[in-house]
């Protein structure tokens, strides 16, 4: 490819991040917009809670889930080789893709191969991660998106603005409105049930018509050769059993040792979500159609996508990302997240999770601005249900990020990237004055005195608050005097 | 329901003769009779307090900004000043959180670190376990609300000491706010730079403490009390925060400033 292209791997959705803060000024301005993510939030925090009635069991579960999905990763290299092993041998091909256009490139053959024309799509974020739609679409071939959220953002010419609820940032009436603008025939309402019964209709038209289905994997279980999908609106499973061609899409940390780790996992993965006890359908994709079976596709693929994984996993304390069963609810969680919603990420991933996964994606320099918006209040670590120490994480990335130059190994691409000068100085100086506390206590000695001409406008801070008002004597003094003056009564007393 | 981490569960001492006082950098500077008045109180509770003059800041600034090297300078030179095995009490849950979770990580392998992580308490949380305090109220009736960091909260896990402690303040009654386990939007360096995010989240935080319609908030964290004291006083409202140090103080002693009042 040509080298002027900038960076045929880099994602569209560097640009994008690297806007964050102007995604942030347009969207914290857009009132309807954070309505609409403040109540689905509140709504999704209150569905978790009850779901977990017991904070013992929770608290057990999420050890146990931890420790499954620690022990994988450790074995990962060994199980990615099982698991390929192990669905071969069932029927299903595996392919592996480095970047995000090395998986779109195999996915695009594989239907050329079969002359396809129409693809479905259930929910899959990894096909989010790598465009997948666009890349057919410019190709010729219509994907049409299956599960209702996935389906109205790709009426609005939108991206999931959610990884479980893509649609999450529209509400009904907006909903009723994209439908009046696309949908023949549509019987104008607000009336949820119908909004979806509508959507329905118009779907189940294409499934019969569509010759390739794509979906996602929740879990890839090594031991069996056996593709794990959660859903609830059964498009899943028409994806994976209607068309004659199935393509799975999956992260490679989406791999599991045993079917066994699954039923935990599965258990925190929907109660953490959507605080269902279990989704209303659960696949178990095992191999391709077989003689005498009446259907099921032809033939199924895997396709396992790095994109910057590997570079997580090669790290012992960022590999924890790769823990991450998308399950939402450090973002339902997230007051950063409830208040900016999901576009103004700019990622694929929102939230705190994309906070920490998309640094290894698209690389530091594209995200600096991703780890700084925290304000490490930690409510994410304490839901998520595999425990990843999501505050930790985003400290460690802030660490990476702003890294002086050094000759050993990156850890990461972008790293030091965020290192400005002027600031890694205003470090340096702090650092000496509050190491020596004489340099301290002088200066905040002339602070205190020379109070009256601090400025009270200080930037943003003073944007909605008034500026802090520096005290006529420090507690260092304060204390001093204290212990002075009872010294002196002792003696008094003494006399 | 107990959401607790293992991390929050641990020994309590035994009740010391004396303890260390960590004021942190904000009540210094800005806030200082707070740290006067958490000493009082401990005094009073019969501790001695030493309080180490050279004591500055305990490096939360640097290390959340990523800056590992000048952070961990400034902490070490934070443990120096605390020979003495005896406890170390932070009136801020934040900077109580970052000596005791993360100075472990910070400081790994200088010696004697665990020793001194294991000695920090945070003030709320050695008054209930270890002073095992029974507060006598003396104050008028009232309605209050609580404002616990986050750090408090999820880090220590003493959101429950602060609620404990004023449960048992006999005429005052304890109003939860909307949202309250809700972050104020304060993150130290986050509310700089990414500023319109932290003034959306103070602007929510204390509008839900307004409608709470208390007297006061009480929080153990200045950090958090900045912001929202600042807010509110920007929003030309009267509500205000005081330390808990100042709080029980007041209600519990029968002094002139009080009855004057
Ligand atoms: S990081 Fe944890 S809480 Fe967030 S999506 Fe992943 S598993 Fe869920």
């Amino acid at each position: 490819m040509a080298a002027q292209q900038l960076d045929p791997n880099e994602s569209k959705y560097a640009a994008s991040a690297r806007n964050f803060r102007d995604n942030v000024k347009r969207d914290l301005g857009n009132q309807e917009l954070r309505e609409n993510f403040r109540g689905a939030m509140d709504y999704l925090v209150d569905k978790r809670k009850n779901a977990f009635p017991d904070g013992d069991e929770l608290e057990t579960l999420r050890e146990q889930c931890k420790l499954i999905k620690q022990r994988c990763l450790l074995k990962l290299p060994h199980l990615l080789e099982q698991l390929e092993e192990n669905l071969q041998a069932n029927g299903i091909h595996v392919h592996w893709a480095e970047t995000i256009t090395d998986a779109n490139d195999i996915i695009a053959q594989l239907i050329a191969a079969k002359n396809g024309k129409s693809v479905v799509k259930g929910k899959s974020m990894v096909s989010e991660e790598t465009a997948l739609n666009d890349y057919l679409e410019a190709r010729d071939i219509e994907c049409l998106e299956s599960d209702m959220g996935e389906y109205i953002v790709q009426l609005a010419h939108q991206h999931p603005s959610h990884i479980i609820m893509p649609a999450i940032h529209q509400n009904k009436k907006q909903v009723a409105d994209l439908f009046a603008d696309n949908i023949d025939g549509f019987a104008h309402t607000t009336d949820v049930d119908a909004l979806i019964g509508e959507g329905r209709r118009v779907l189940r038209e294409k499934f019969c018509q569509a010759d390739v289905g794509i979906t996602g994997v929740n879990f890839a279980v090594a031991e069996t050769g056996t593709l794990c999908l959660v859903e609830n609106e059964g498009n899943g499973r028409m994806c994976t059993t209607v068309p004659d061609l199935h393509i799975a899409i999956t992260g490679i940390e989406k791999v599991v040792e045993f079917l066994d780790d699954v039923p935990p996992l599965l258990s925190l993965l929907t109660r953490s979500a959507t605080g269902q006890i279990i989704s209303t359908y659960f696949n178990m994709i095992s191999h391709p159609r077989q003689s005498g079976e009446k259907d099921g596709p032809e033939e199924v693929h895997l396709v396992l996508l790095d994109n910057g994984r590997s570079q997580a996993f090669a790290d012992e304390e960022l590999r924890q990302t790769l823990q991450c069963i998308r399950c939402g609810a450090c973002m339902n969680h997230c007051p950063v997240y409830t208040r900016i919603g999901g576009h103004a990420y700019g990622t694929v991933y929102p939230g705190p999770i994309g906070k920490i996964v998309s640094p290894h994606m698209l690389g530091l320099e594209a995200t600096n601005n991703l780890p700084t918006a925290s304000s490490m209040c930690g409510a994410c670590g304490e839901v998520c249900p595999v425990k990843i120490p999501i505050p930790k994480l985003l400290q460690r990335l802030r660490v990476e990020s702003v890294k002086a130059k050094h000759n050993g190994e990156p850890v990461m691409k972008g790293e030091g990237s965020g290192r400005k000068s002027i600031e890694a100085a205003i470090w340096q100086v702090w650092s000496i004055m509050h190491k020596y506390a004489f340099i301290y206590k002088t200066s905040m000695w002339f602070a205190t005195r020379l109070r009256k001409l601090m400025p009270n406008k200080i930037g943003v801070w003073t944007s909605v608050r008034t500026a802090p008002k520096l005290a006529p004597q420090t507690l260092h003094e304060k204390v001093q005097a204290r212990q002075n003056q009872q010294q002196y009564k002792q003696l008094q007393g003494g006399k | 329901m107990s959401t607790l981490n293992t991390q929050h569960l641990r020994n309590y001492p035994q009740k010391p003769q004396q303890v260390y006082l960590y004021g942190t950098c904000l009540a210094d500077s800005l806030f200082p009779d707070s740290g006067i008045d958490a000493i009082e109180f401990l005094e009073q509770q019969g501790v001695e307090v030493i309080y180490p003059q050279g004591q500055t800041c305990c490096g939360q600034p640097a290390y959340n900004s990523g800056y590992q090297d000048e952070a961990k300078a400034v902490a070490l030179a934070q443990v120096a000043q605390f020979p003495l095995d005896i406890p170390i009490v932070i009136i801020s849950g934040s900077c109580g959180g970052m000596m005791r979770h993360h100075y472990p990580d910070l400081l790994k392998g200088e010696p004697g670190i665990t020793q001194f992580c294991d000695r920090i308490f945070e003030f709320t949380e050695f008054l209930v376990h270890v002073l095992k305090i029974k507060l006598d109220d003396k104050g008028e009736p009232e309605k209050i609300a609580l404002h616990t960091s986050c750090a408090a909260r999820r880090e220590m896990g003493v959101h429950i000491t602060g609620r404990s402690l004023i449960s048992q303040l006999e005429n005052v009654e304890l109003i939860t706010h909307d949202y309250e386990s809700e972050c104020c939007g304060f993150g130290g360096t986050f509310s700089v730079k990414h500023g319109d995010i932290s003034g959306a989240m103070v602007k929510d935080k204390s509008e839900n403490l307004v409608n709470a319609d208390v007297v006061r908030y009480i929080s153990a964290d200045w950090g958090c009390m900045m912001n929202i004291n600042g807010a509110l006083e920007y929003q030309k409202n009267s509500l205000r925060g005081e330390h808990i140090a100042s709080y029980l103080l007041k209600r519990t002693q029968h002094n002139k400033k009080q009855r004057g009042e």
